[in-house]
């Protein structure tokens, strides 16, 4: 690929230094790192040297890579794809057939162990995985090969992370997520359906800046875009915790704009952050537009869970009730205060004293009377 | 036997002022309690619906005023006559007694222009414990009421009414012997239904009969309490002499009371409860310790001569049944679920002023009102 | 005629031997709870509920009660307990990074204590449909309601100069609307589900057959409406509580902790009413023993009299 000068690519764009810089600090908030590390993350593209990335595809709609497409400008967007030196992607490459595939059997040697692979749709293991082949090669032998000389594999979409539909019961070609298929690899999830596409070019941001994946949670997804329930920061979480919801759809409640939990919302118990994020750059998600979460992302509920089955809140997931809850036991009542006390004790002390006193009057009678 | 006069000499005494500036001060928190509920003025929750006004002026309140009832069945069913003297200052404390527990009730309860419903039979409840218990206290504030009169029937010179009194006397004596019967182990009853939050050491079966022997007990001790102070402020010897016979009643009652309270307990296998170091198992011991020391200071027929053994054990009697009354309402009584009581300072003042009435009428009444069997001697009070 | 140390002993033992007797006997001899004809009720699931708090609010709506601030936030209904201004409250227990819901309310108890209690009549039970309700007008304040209730239900105005008690009436207001308890109209997941109390034992019962992890139908709302949401069952702990607890309710509870652990007294089965009705039954019946004693009294002190 051409070496880039990115501030004269921009310029002949008409884009200044400073958008691009502001598009790296928005990159890096996203990721909630400190804004310091928009300038490291906008050195890090400008920089010469950027690996090559290899995008495979699998049992995939390419859902993903069309979502990526569509994130932000196509200006920019282009550039960044530019940027990452797409060496092989089946969508989007100008070649095709046997010379696509001879380049990239090339630039895996040439850059062996310093590629990214990303991995788009899953990968089946039935029969030997004869349900997906790419130029006759089974897709999960092409996924060993070429995982094995990867310097980072990311995992975009659910199907790449953990199957996805085609996974759905009865899952009839044994489809599998990339780490199932990879056992001990370490995989970058991001699951989505389709992925949100800044959570990807934020991750990869990341990795070109630290040359290292940020912090994965134990499913491999990047902890600052799933590490929350979707319920957790849902604009319509008032509705729920007020329990205003919608029944039918169309009913006043769901023209209210009201909860959808009882129309089999997932986002209790799906990971993500489309709430915060939003998609197609105007910020739509499926809630704002109506419609019930379908938890896409989430493996065991998306594409298993029926839409219209309430999510069950499992006490033992990260859920957080109210911050104010109302304990089982809790003291009250009754302070003992110091006067009270003294009160108490006055009343006994006047009847002793009184006692005393009346004995003390007694003996001296008595000693009169038997003189 | 001496004959009943004023004791004479001056009211106003700055004891008694001072007893007036305590009520003065009771009527300024019950002004309060009217405009303003029981929860700015008193200590009870939710958790304790009862406190120190139905716990103690109540409960305990109408014990303590039990000592016309018992004098009544030693001079009445038991025939001892010998004991008259001692009557009309207990029925007259007993009358103040439960004329104010009445008025403890009236400004307890949160809805007391209701109060008539317990009469009205389209209201009443008649499987209910309290309403035994306020139907039969109302009927014998009124017996008492009856029975108290002749003093104050001579002093005012209304010899007619007396005399026409005196003839129907003896049903009102009939009356007042049967309706403390009644209610006072009904007090009892009403911590019955209170069975799933109580301590096992309080809690029984059986709680009717205890508050009854208590009731007795209290009774006797507290005729001998207030015979004793009075005879000694008011210089009148002659009663004490009677008082030593009558304390051999004592150590009966604790005895039985004791037996039979320890015997339920045990057959409830609770016994072991009143080691638990907590406040019921605390106060068990406490009671139980007072009531043996009552018992066993008046069982040599020594000691029952000596005035000051008697007055003692009665005091003792006084405290460690008056405390058994008390704690069946309170400490025995837990809701659980983190609740708490204590008295706060107006509920307890509200307390003193009542208890300063009883104090203030009944010497008012000795000094005033020919109540009190004297010798002739007249000293300083 | 006087009457000797040693019989006045032989009475007191017999009167104490005769109220021992007395009691027991009595007491074997009243009869079980019954539950009323058209007795309804009220079926928690803790293990369907979510916390949403839906009931709460829907309660103090059809109740017309107003908001109550616990004191740590002001900005919020958020009672902790149930009072004067929250006749049902949701409870939380937590215990590591589990948490568990109970909803908490008057019981409607099959043999209530509270009625038993009231001396003016003002809680009374429903021949009916077995919902105790509350009368303010026959009301005195005595508050033994509130020492009666084995549950700590009744709720007092502590701070109004022309107080009342409080408790849940299971909406019985709304019953010739055609509606029903408002909490469980309101409940989405169907954790609080209204209907008679025998079609509710029934469907608590089968629950505590269901196979733990998978799905099925629960009923909501009202059990007779027929609607239903598709929930995974989780496992139960084999009791229905409110089945036996002193005497039985009609507010069942189903959970799948401890009960204790949610706040839940531990009850004998026999209501204390019993024990009352004992006392009541051996002394007092027909008022035979007071009338009988007075007449004897009666004639004892006359006797003194004339010999005096």
């Amino acid at each position: 690929m051409n070496e880039l000068n990115v501030v004269s690519k921009l310029s002949a764009r008409g884009y200044s230094r400073r958008d691009f810089l502001k598009f790296c600090t928005v990159m890096a908030a996203s990721m909630g790192l400190p804004l310091s590390a928009g300038e490291k993350i906008a050195s890090a593209v400008e920089s010469p040297i950027r690996p090559p990335v290899i995008w495979i595809s699998g049992q995939g709609c390419t859902g993903c890579t069309e979502s990526l497409l569509r994130t932000t400008h196509p200006t920019l967007e282009h550039l960044i794809l530019d940027m990452i030196s797409l060496d092989y992607n089946e969508t989007l490459n100008a070649g095709a057939g046997h010379q696509a595939e001879n380049f990239k059997a090339q630039s895996m040697e040439k850059n062996s162990g310093k590629f990214v692979l990303v991995v788009e749709g899953s990968i089946p293991t039935k029969d030997g995985g004869i349900y997906c082949k790419v130029a006759g090669t089974p897709f999960v032998e092409i996924l060993k090969e070429t995982a094995s000389k990867a310097g980072a594999i990311i995992a975009i979409g659910s199907c790449a992370s953990w199957g996805g539909i085609p996974s759905a019961e009865p899952n009839p070609t044994g489809a599998k997520g990339v780490s199932e298929v990879l056992p001990g690899a370490t995989v970058m999830n991001i699951p989505g359906c389709p992925a949100n596409p800044y959570n990807f070019t934020s991750a990869v941001a990341y990795y070109l800046t630290y040359k290292k994946l940020p912090a994965l949670d134990n499913q491999g997804r990047p902890k600052f875009a799933y590490s929350r329930l979707i319920h957790e920061n849902c604009e319509r979480r008032p509705h729920f915790d007020a329990g205003r919801f919608a029944e039918e759809f169309g009913d006043e409640g769901h023209k209210q704009g009201y909860c959808l939990y009882k129309l089999g919302c997932k986002g209790p118990v799906t990971y993500n952050n489309c709430s915060i994020l939003g998609y197609n750059d105007v910020g739509s998600w499926p809630v704002k537009a109506g419609h019930p979460c379908f938890g896409c992302s989430e493996e065991g509920v998306g594409f298993s869970i029926p839409q219209f089955v309430e999510a069950d809140l499992e006490k033992h997931s990260l859920f957080t009730p109210s911050a104010t809850p109302a304990d089982i036991t809790y003291q009250r009542g009754g302070k003992t205060t110091a006067t009270a006390a003294g009160l108490v004790g006055l009343a006994v002390g006047a009847a002793l004293g009184a006692g005393v006193v009346a004995s003390r009057k007694l003996k001296s009678e008595e000693e009169a009377s038997n003189q | 036997m001496s004959e009943a006069k004023p004791f004479g000499g001056r009211v106003l005494t700055i004891p008694f002022i001072l007893g007036i500036l305590v009520i003065i001060v009771m009527l300024g928190f019950l002004a309060q309690r009217f405009l303003f509920g029981l929860g700015p003025v008193s200590g009870m929750n939710d958790g304790y619906p009862w406190g120190l006004w139905i716990a103690y002026d109540v409960n305990v309140g109408t014990a303590f005023a039990c000592g016309g009832y018992a004098m009544a069945i030693l001079i009445f069913i038991f025939n001892k006559f010998e004991y008259s003297p001692l009557l009309k200052p207990a029925i007259l404390t007993s009358f103040l007694g439960y004329a104010l527990a009445g008025f403890s009730i009236f400004f307890d309860i949160g809805r007391y222009w209701n109060m008539q419903n317990i009469f009205l039979p389209w209201h009443a409840n008649v499987h209910s414990a309290m309403f035994e218990v306020a139907v039969c206290i109302a009927a014998y504030v009124l017996v008492l009421l009856i029975e108290t009169a002749p003093p104050f029937l001579q002093k005012l010179r209304l010899h007619n009414v007396e005399n026409k009194l005196s003839k129907v006397l003896f049903i009102f004596v009939a009356l007042g012997i049967l309706l403390p019967t009644m209610h006072q182990s009904s007090l009892g009853s009403l911590m019955v239904l209170g069975g799933s939050k109580m301590s096992p050491l309080y809690w029984s079966q059986a709680l009717p009969l205890f508050f009854l022997i208590a009731a007795l007990l209290l009774g006797y001790a507290i005729v001998i309490f207030e015979a004793t102070l009075s005879g000694v402020a008011f210089n009148n010897p002659s009663e004490l002499n009677i008082l030593k016979k009558l304390s051999a009643i004592i150590p009966w009652l604790v005895g039985i009371f004791l037996i039979v309270r320890f015997q339920d307990i045990n057959a409830r296998g609770a016994l072991e409860a009143m080691f638990a170091g907590d406040m019921a198992g605390n106060f068990f011991l406490l009671e139980s310790v007072l009531l043996l020391v009552a018992l066993f200071m008046l069982v040599p027929a020594k000691n029952r001569a000596d005035s000051r053994k008697v007055f003692w054990s009665a005091f003792c009697a006084l405290l460690g049944a008056g405390l058994y009354r008390f704690d069946a309402y309170i400490i025995g009584f837990s809701p659980g679920n983190g609740w708490h009581y204590f008295p706060t300072t107006p509920e307890i003042l509200i307390t003193f002023g009542i208890i300063a009435i009883e104090i203030l009428v009944f010497v008012w009444a000795a000094k005033r009102a020919p109540l009190l069997p004297l010798s002739g001697k007249k000293s300083q009070a | 005629m006087t009457i000797k140390r040693r019989e006045f002993l032989k009475a007191t033992a017999a009167g104490g031997a005769l109220m021992v007797t007395g009691l027991q006997s009595a007491s074997a001899s009243t009869p079980g709870e019954t539950i009323p004809p058209r007795a309804v009720g009220i079926l928690y699931d803790s293990n369907l509920c979510i916390g949403c708090q839906a009931c709460m609010t829907a309660c103090k709506e059809a109740n017309d009660m107003p908001p109550e601030h616990s004191g740590r936030y002001s900005t919020w209904d958020n009672p902790l307990d149930l009072s004067a201004k929250t006749l049902n409250i949701i409870k939380m227990y937590k215990e590591g990074e589990d948490y568990a819901f109970i909803k908490r309310h008057c019981m409607h108890c099959l043999d209530p204590a509270c009625v038993n209690a009231c001396p003016v009549s003002a809680l009374v039970k429903d021949r009916e449909t077995g919902v105790v309700t509350y009368d303010a007008s026959a009301c005195i304040g005595c508050r033994y309601c509130q020492v009666a209730c084995p549950y700590n239900v009744p709720k007092f105005d502590w701070y109004s100069p022309f107080p009342q008690i409080h408790k849940c009436q299971l909406c019985d207001h709304l019953f010739q609307q055609g509606r029903y308890a408002a909490c469980c109209e309101s409940c989405p997941t169907g954790a609080s589900l209204f209907g008679p109390v025998d079609q509710l034992k029934k469907e608590a019962e089968r629950r505590l057959l269901l196979e733990p992890g998978k799905y099925y139908d629960f009923p909501v709302n009202h059990i007779q409406k027929g609607n239903t949401r598709r929930h995974k069952a989780e496992k139960y702990i084999p009791h229905i509580y409110g089945s036996e607890e002193v005497g039985g309710s009609q507010y069942m509870i189903l959970s799948g902790t401890d009960f204790s652990k949610l706040g839940l007294p531990d009850l004998r089965e026999r209501s204390y009413v019993k024990d009352l009705e004992g006392v009541a039954n051996s002394f007092y019946k027909y008022l035979i023993y007071p009338v009988a004693a007075f007449a004897g009294l009666v004639y004892l002190v006359r006797k003194r009299e004339h010999h005096e």
